[in-house]
C-alpha cells in the first residue's frame, strides 16, 4: 500500500503556493522510486500554516506546515511518510489548539476528505443526515429543523425551521430550494471553504430542504469572484449525480431532486435574497419589493425556500443528531455552531467554529493572537461591509444574534476583521458609504442617493468643513437610509459608519488628523 | 486561461442557441460569451434579444448592471486586486499607490503597452491571507510589493 499524503487544493493554499508544494512531493516520491498518493483535500481553516500537509499515522493525521516546494527532499528524508520529525513537524492536526478548541459541526470533514469523493463523504459520516430524513414525514423534518434553533446564518438570523415551514404549507405544482453562495462580505471565507472541501454537505443539506417542502429543483448561486470554489462545487454536482445522492431519485426513493450551480456576475447586492432571484431570472439584480415572501412567491413566482449556504450545512447534523443534540450548543436564542472567520490584521487567521456566544476578545487574541503587524488592536469589524466597528474597549462582547444586536452591531455572516491601530476610521466611514454607492442596484432612493451624499459628506468632514454641521447631516442621512431602504444594503450602511464615529470620533476631527499624520 | 476568438455572430449565435431554453438563460449566456470571447460584443446584444423574446434594452440593461460583463475586447494579462476591508488592514491601498507610483498603472483604466490591467475586486474570501488577488484567475495570497514587481517585470512575457 502506497503512503497517502493530503495536500489542500482550497483556494487559500493555492494562493500560497499547494499546487507546486503537491507537484514537488510527487517528483521527489518518483525521484526516490517511492510509491505515495496525493489526495487533495478542502482546507482546515488554519491559513496561516498552509500550505499544510497532512500525513496518515496510526494515531491519526501528522501535520507539516507551512511546507514551501523546497522542503520537499527534506521532508522525505526525514521519513515525514511516517510521521518522521522535522522543524515544520506540527505533531498530530487534531491536536493543536486551534483546532482542537473548536466545536466543529459543519466544518468536521473539511481538510479531512477529497471532496470530490463520495466514498470518502460517507465514510466519514456523510448522507446520515439525509438518510434520516427520507424515513420520516415532510412535516417531521420541519419540526426538526425548528426545534434545533437553526437560524439563518446569512445575516438576518431568521429561524430556519420556519421559513421551510411557510414554503412547505403553500401548495403548488413547482417549488424551488436556492443556496445563497454570494459570499461578498470581506472577511468571510465559509461558504467557499466548504464548497472546495466539503461540497457534499451543502447538497445533502439541500436535498434534506427539499423532502420537507417538496421541491424537486435547487439552484446554488455562486459569486464569480470564486472561480475555484464554482469549479470544484459544479464537479460534486456531477459526482452527487453519478452517484444516485441527487437526480431523478434521491438515493433510490420517489423523491426527484436536482440542483445547478448558477454564477454571478460581480454584483454585491445579489446576496440579498430577493435580488438573488432576479439574477437568477436574468435579470438585473434588483430588489424586490416585499411581500410577497420568496416562501410564497419567490423564483420564477414560485414558492422557494433560500437560504444561506450554511444553514444548509448545518441540517444533515440536527437531522443525525437530533434537534435536542443541536440545541446544546450555544446560548439564548442563538443556538448551535458559528462558523466564525477570522481575517484581516490577524497573526492566526482562520475558520473558528465554535457554539454561539464566546466573546470577541478570545476570537481575535486567543485564537487570532493579536495582530499580524505585531501593532495594538484598534478597531474590529464583524459581519461584513455593513457590520459595526468596535473597539478595543468592547471586546468582551458576546458573539451571538442577541448581544451583537444590543451592542449596536450584527453577527452577518460571521466575519471578523482586525485593524491595528494605523487604521483612520473617518476613511473606513467614508468606504462603507463609497461601496453602498458602487453596489447599490438603484432601485430605491435613500441607498442609490444617500451613498453617494455620504461619502461626500464625510470628504467634507475629513476636509475640516463645517465639522459639527456636516456630522448632524451625516446622522440624519443614516437615520433616513436605515428606515426607507428596501433591503440591508442601504439599511445597514448606518453600523459601520455610525460605529466610526461614535467610537473613533477622534478621527473625524482635521486638527487631530494632521496631528496624527505628522507623527 | 485560453485566448479569446474575435468576434463571430454565427459563432454567438451558436452559444446563444445551445443554453436559450434554459430557465432565466441570460446570464449564463453572458458568461459563456465573454468566456467565448474576452467580452459582450455590442452586436450579440439583438441577437441575444431576439433569441430570449427580450427587448435590447432588456439586454443592454442586464449587460450593464453586473460589474463583470466587459463591453471592449481586454488583453493581456489581469491582476484582480482585492480593496476590501480585510484587505484594507493589511495594506492593500499601499499596494494601490506602490503600482501608481512605481509602475503607472491604475486600478480599473485599461491596459497599458505591458498589456497589464489592474481590476478591483471586493472580496475574493481569502481574507485570512489578505492582501489577496487573481493574476489571470491564479489565486495569490499575502501579496506585496515585491510580488507585484515581478509580475509587471513579467507582464510582457505572457501568462507564466
Amino acid at each position: 500500500m502506497s503512503a497517502r499524503v493530503f495536500v489542500p487544493g482550497d483556494s487559500s493554499a493555492l494562493s500560497v503556493g499547494a499546487d507546486a508544494v503537491a507537484r514537488a512531493i510527487a517528483r521527489e516520491a518518483a525521484a526516490r522510486g517511492v510509491e505515495v498518493e496525493i489526495v487533495r483535500t478542502g482546507s482546515r481553516g488554519l491559513f496561516w500554516l498552509e500550505p499544510l500537509v497532512e500525513v496518515e499515522s496510526a494515531r491519526g493525521r501528522v501535520g507539516y506546515g507551512p511546507v514551501a516546494p523546497a522542503d520537499a527532499a527534506a521532508l522525505f528524508d526525514a521519513g515525514f511518510l511516517n510521521g518522521g520529525d522535522h522543524r515544520k513537524r506540527l505533531g498530530l492536526v487534531a491536536e493543536i489548539p486551534y483546532l482542537a478548541r473548536q466545536q466543529r459541526l459543519v466544518f468536521a470533514r473539511c481538510g479531512l476528505v477529497d471532496p470530490l469523493s463520495i466514498e470518502d463523504y460517507r465514510a466519514h459520516g456523510g448522507l446520515k443526515g439525509l438518510a434520516r430524513a427520507l424515513a420520516l414525514r415532510p412535516e417531521s423534518i420541519v419540526d426538526e429543523i425548528v426545534a434545533s434553533g437553526l437560524r439563518g446564518r446569512g445575516g438576518a438570523g431568521f429561524p430556519t425551521g420556519i421559513k421551510w415551514g411557510a414554503v412547505a404549507s403553500v401548495r403548488s405544482d413547482q417549488k424551488y430550494i436556492v443556496c445563497n453562495a454570494d459570499e461578498g462580505d470581506s472577511g468571510t471565507f465559509a461558504d467557499r471553504m466548504l464548497m472546495e472541501g466539503d461540497p457534499f454537505l451543502v447538497i445533502e443539506g439541500m436535498a434534506i430542504a427539499s423532502l420537507a417542502v417538496g421541491a424537486d429543483k435547487g439552484y446554488v448561486y455562486i459569486r464569480s469572484e470564486y472561480p475555484h470554489a464554482y469549479d470544484v462545487f459544479s464537479r460534486a454536482l456531477d459526482c452527487a449525480r453519478a452517484a444516485g445522492v441527487i437526480g431523478a431519485s434521491l438515493m433510490g426513493a420517489s423523491h426527484a431532486f436536482d440542483i445547478e450551480a448558477r454564477l454571478g456576475a460581480g454584483a454585491y447586492v445579489c446576496g440579498e435574497e430577493t435580488s438573488m432571484l432576479e439574477s437568477l431570472e436574468g435579470k438585473r439584480g434588483e430588489v424586490r419589493v416585499k411581500p410577497p415572501l420568496p416562501a410564497v412567491s419567490g423564483l420564477f413566482g414560485k414558492p422557494t425556500v433560500i437560504n444561506n449556504m450554511l444553514s444548509f450545512a448545518s441540517a444533515p447534523w440536527i437531522l443525525e443528531h437530533g434537534s435536542q443534540a443541536y440545541a446544546e450548543y450555544g446560548v439564548g436564542r442563538s443556538l448551535g455552531s458559528q462558523p466564525f472567520q477570522l481575517a484581516g490584521n490577524v497573526r492566526f487567521g482562520g475558520l473558528v467554529e465554535l457554539a454561539f456566544g464566546p466573546t470577541l476578545r478570545q476570537l481575535v487574541e486567543d485564537f487570532g493572537g493579536g495582530t499580524r503587524s505585531g501593532r495594538p488592536i484598534r478597531a474590529v469589524q464583524v459581519g461584513g461591509p455593513l457590520g459595526a466597528y468596535f473597539p478595543a474597549a468592547l471586546l468582551d462582547t458576546a458573539l451571538d444574534y442577541e448581544a451583537m444586536t444590543r451592542a449596536g452591531g450584527l453577527l452577518g455572516h460571521g466575519g471578523v476583521v482586525v485593524f491595528d491601530d494605523t487604521v483612520d476610521m473617518a476613511r473606513q466611514a467614508r468606504f462603507a458609504f463609497a461601496f453602498c454607492a458602487k453596489e447599490s442596484c438603484g432601485k430605491c432612493t435613500p441607498c442609490r442617493i444617500g451613498s453617494t451624499r455620504g461619502a461626500e459628506t464625510i470628504d467634507r468632514i475629513i476636509a475640516g468643513q463645517d465639522r459639527e454641521t456636516n456630522v448632524a447631516l451625516v446622522r440624519d442621512l443614516c437615520e433616513v437610509m436605515t428606515d426607507g431602504s428596501l433591503c440591508a444594503l442601504g439599511g445597514l450602511v448606518a453600523l459601520p459608519v455610525l460605529s466610526a464615529l461614535d467610537h473613533f470620533g477622534e478621527d473625524f476631527v482635521k486638527a487631530r488628523r494632521l496631528g496624527a499624520a505628522a507623527e | 486561461m485560453a485566448a479569446a476568438a474575435a468576434f463571430d455572430a454565427q459563432l454567438a449565435r451558436d452559444i446563444v442557441d445551445r443554453r436559450k431554453s434554459v430557465p432565466g438563460a441570460l446570464l449564463p449566456i453572458l458568461h459563456d460569451l465573454q468566456t467565448a470571447f474576452g467580452y459582450v460584443d455590442d452586436a450579440a446584444i439583438p441577437i441575444l434579444a431576439e433569441s430570449l423574446n427580450l427587448s435590447k434594452a432588456e439586454v443592454l440593461g442586464v449587460v450593464s448592471f453586473y460589474h463583470d460583463f466587459r463591453r471592449a475586447p481586454a488583453h493581456g494579462r489581469v491582476l484582480r486586486l482585492c480593496r476590501a476591508e480585510s484587505c484594507q488592514a493589511l495594506g492593500c491601498e499601499d499596494l494601490v499607490a506602490h503600482l501608481a507610483e512605481r509602475h503607472g498603472l491604475a486600478p480599473d483604466a485599461q491596459a497599458d503597452s505591458r498589456g497589464l490591467r489592474i481590476e478591483s475586486v471586493y472580496c475574493l474570501g481569502n481574507c485570512a491571507l489578505s492582501p489577496a488577488a487573481l493574476i489571470d484567475g491564479e489565486p495569490v495570497g499575502r501579496l506585496d510589493r515585491d510580488a507585484l514587481d515581478r509580475l509587471v517585470a513579467g507582464a510582457d512575457r505572457g501568462p507564466v
